[in-house]
């Protein structure tokens, strides 16, 4: 049974008559112990998702969701001590910027020790010495150096490796489940941002905890994750195993992230780019998002939104998905151009 | 490990680094000294002042201060209309001054920080109606707000106490609801949100420790402020009745002396200056001191 089930979450903000979708019936699941990337570019609802799970999303944010299913609890039914007790125990979450999220007027053993209040063990929650020594062995096990100074430090005294270390253990002090990272290493330099993934690969691994990874960096992705979904202004695009994905995209979209990687466009003076602009969340296509960019548009692209289908491993939200040639298929030669364009 | 720096020492405490930054300015070394010397005299009042505050003088009426001629060692600052030590009233008043302000600005401050962290915290109906009700007392001169307060609750020290918590109450409340507005925004408070803390948590151990700097600041400036608005309130009579040694009163009943005994007015006033000029040295010095963008 899936650790984390989400069946058509919808988000919007502002009044019911002029609101702006963030997030569109996003379907996708998590296995427990299943490391999963939700890639996508700035504004495309990666974040305001991992908030709606959280049921974080305040007014005038409006989260619609069929299902909402964690660990066989359904989040959309939970009592706000219920939610409360979730929170930070089983389910829980860090921030991009690691420094931001932790709060400059107490040490980072007080804010251990209170995380381990509220979701420790029973000892924990009980003796301070207990927490104390718990602490202790979650800064060692988050790698960091010296660790009964840094509990005695004020988070203006760590670096943003260390304080994103601070901030792992913070959320492991509750034995989370599932983790949901957004954007963790974004705010840190490359050196330290391959230290805090490996940690974090290596935790969920040793735990058999799910993770969830939001980010922009598809090399992030590639480097950890098992299986990824990709987001476009609020939608699911395409979804699947990392290895599969990366080898043979369905989805133009998909297919354009990974030109525009570094990587393959070597020798080339400017990197290849997708043109024209995300829709913006008020004024959003009735068909498929993609088509004003589209390299592969067709008259069927503009005059009706295409489903999220396709094999249940690897759904891609396409009416032309690509084949193993990096082409759309064989329908698509007999598809109408879009009205009023040269074929 | 590329993060790790060795670091044995112990960094400063806050402690430490806050009297660092503060002892840097003359202005705020002079206030600290003004306020402890007057909490020193109040303290010792008993074993300072030279006669009781009320005892009467009868054969040494409006006697001059001890350096004018025909002045005495007995009444350094000279006595009053009815013979009593000025010096010694002087003494016994900072007692009062200081419970005016302390138990003023302890009122108001309490009261504004709940009503602000609510406001900035629920906003919405709530906000409206707590900053509205604070616009409309800011409306008001502040002296006749305190008048209108102490004309219902009736004249007397504890009463003007009351006004002048009343009159320093929307101060509090604004600046403690911007400072949580500013701060509940921050990644920290949400990070909390996501441990499971819930909102009586949230206002009082988050986001309230994140907000006292300005507080700190704005409640030694209302300090010399209360001490001012009391003086006031009992030189108009509504404050501290005869013959308490009030400073503000003192002014008030040697008012009619000020051309034959001017000594009689001129200590009751400047024992205010010092006082207030004393706070707000030391309220500026603070914030200069807490305020981490003046900080180098």
């Amino acid at each position: 049974m899936a650790l984390l089930a989400i069946e058509d979450l919808t988000v919007s903000f502002g009044a019911a008559g002029a609101s702006a979708l963030a997030v569109d019936r996003l379907n996708f699941s998590i296995e427990p112990g299943e490391i999963v990337g939700l890639v996508g570019e700035s504004g495309s609802g990666k974040s305001v998702t991992a908030l709606a799970v959280l049921g974080l999303v305040d007014f005038p944010g409006r989260v619609h969701c069929r299902r909402l299913e964690f660990a066989g609890r359904d989040l959309l039914a939970l009592g706000q001590e219920e939610r409360r007790a979730l929170l930070g125990g089983e389910l829980a979450m860090i921030f991009q910027d690691p420094l931001a999220s932790l709060d400059p007027c107490y040490t980072v053993e007080y804010q251990l020790g209170e995380a381990l209040r509220l979701h420790g063990s029973e000892a924990e929650r009980k003796r301070p010495k207990a927490r104390r020594a718990r602490a202790l062995e979650l800064l060692r096990q988050v790698e960091i150096a010296d660790a009964p100074a840094r509990l005695r430090a004020y988070p203006h005294q760590l670096s943003g490796g260390m304080a994103q270390r601070v901030m792992i253990a913070m959320a492991l002090a509750g034995a989370p489940q599932l983790l949901i990272a957004d954007e963790p290493t974004t705010a840190l330099d490359v050196t330290v941002q391959a230290q805090v993934l490996d940690l974090l690969v290596r935790v969920a691994e040793e735990r058999a905890m799910a993770l969830v990874l939001i980010t922009h960096d598809l090399a992030v992705v590639a480097q950890t994750a098992h299986r990824v979904v990709v987001m476009y202004a609020g939608q699911a695009m395409e979804g699947g195993p990392v290895p599969a994905i990366f080898a043979q995209p369905r989805h133009p979209y998909t297919q354009a992230l990974l030109a525009a990687l570094p990587e393959h466009n070597r020798g080339r003076a400017r990197l290849q780019a997708l043109p024209g602009l995300v829709p913006s969340a008020r004024d959003r296509p009735d068909a498929c998002l993609l088509a004003p960019r589209c390299p592969y548009v067709r008259g069927r692209c503009v005059d009706e939104p295409p489903p999220y289908a396709g094999s249940p491993e690897r759904p891609a939200r396409c009416h032309f998905p690509l084949d193993s040639t990096g082409r759309p298929g064989r329908d698509w030669l007999a598809a109408a151009p879009v009205a009023g364009t040269a074929p | 490990m590329a993060d790790v720096n060795a670091v044995d020492a112990p960094p400063p405490g806050p402690a430490r680094e806050l009297w660092r930054a503060y002892s840097m300015s003359r202005g705020a070394l002079l206030g600290l000294a003004v306020v402890v010397a007057l909490v020193a005299l109040a303290l010792a009042a008993d074993v300072v002042a030279p006669h009781p505050p009320n005892a009467q003088y009868r054969e040494f009426t409006l006697a001059r201060p001890a350096w004018a001629d025909g002045g005495s060692a007995r009444f350094l600052l000279g006595t009053d209309p009815v013979g009593r030590d000025v010096l010694s009233r002087l003494i016994y008043g900072s007692r009062l001054s200081l419970a005016i302000g302390f138990i003023s600005v302890a009122i108001s401050l309490a009261a504004g920080v709940a009503l602000g962290l609510v406001a900035g915290f629920v906003r919405g109906l709530t906000e409206t109606v707590i900053m509205r009700a604070m616009d409309v007392m800011l409306a008001l001169p502040s002296l006749l707000l305190a008048i209108a307060v102490v004309a219902i609750l009736g004249p007397g020290l504890v009463n003007a106490m009351y006004a002048i918590a009343i009159v320093l109450l929307p101060h509090y409340v604004r600046l403690t609801r911007a400072a949580v507005i500013a701060e509940a925004r921050r990644e920290y408070v949400t990070s909390s949100r996501i441990a499971g803390a819930g909102p009586l948590r949230l206002m009082f151990a988050v986001i309230l420790p994140n907000c006292l700097a300005p507080l700190i600041v704005q409640a030694t400036l209302g300090f010399s402020n209360a001490v001012l608005d009391a003086a006031a309130l009992g030189f108009l009579g509504f404050g501290a009745q005869p013959p308490t040694p009030e400073w503000g009163s003192m002014l008030a009943s040697a008012l009619e002396f000020i051309q034959r005994a001017p000594w009689v007015v001129t200590f009751p006033g400047l024992a205010i200056l010092i006082t207030v000029i004393g706070f707000n040295l030391m309220g500026d010095g603070l914030r200069d001191a807490l305020d981490p963008r003046l900080k180098s």
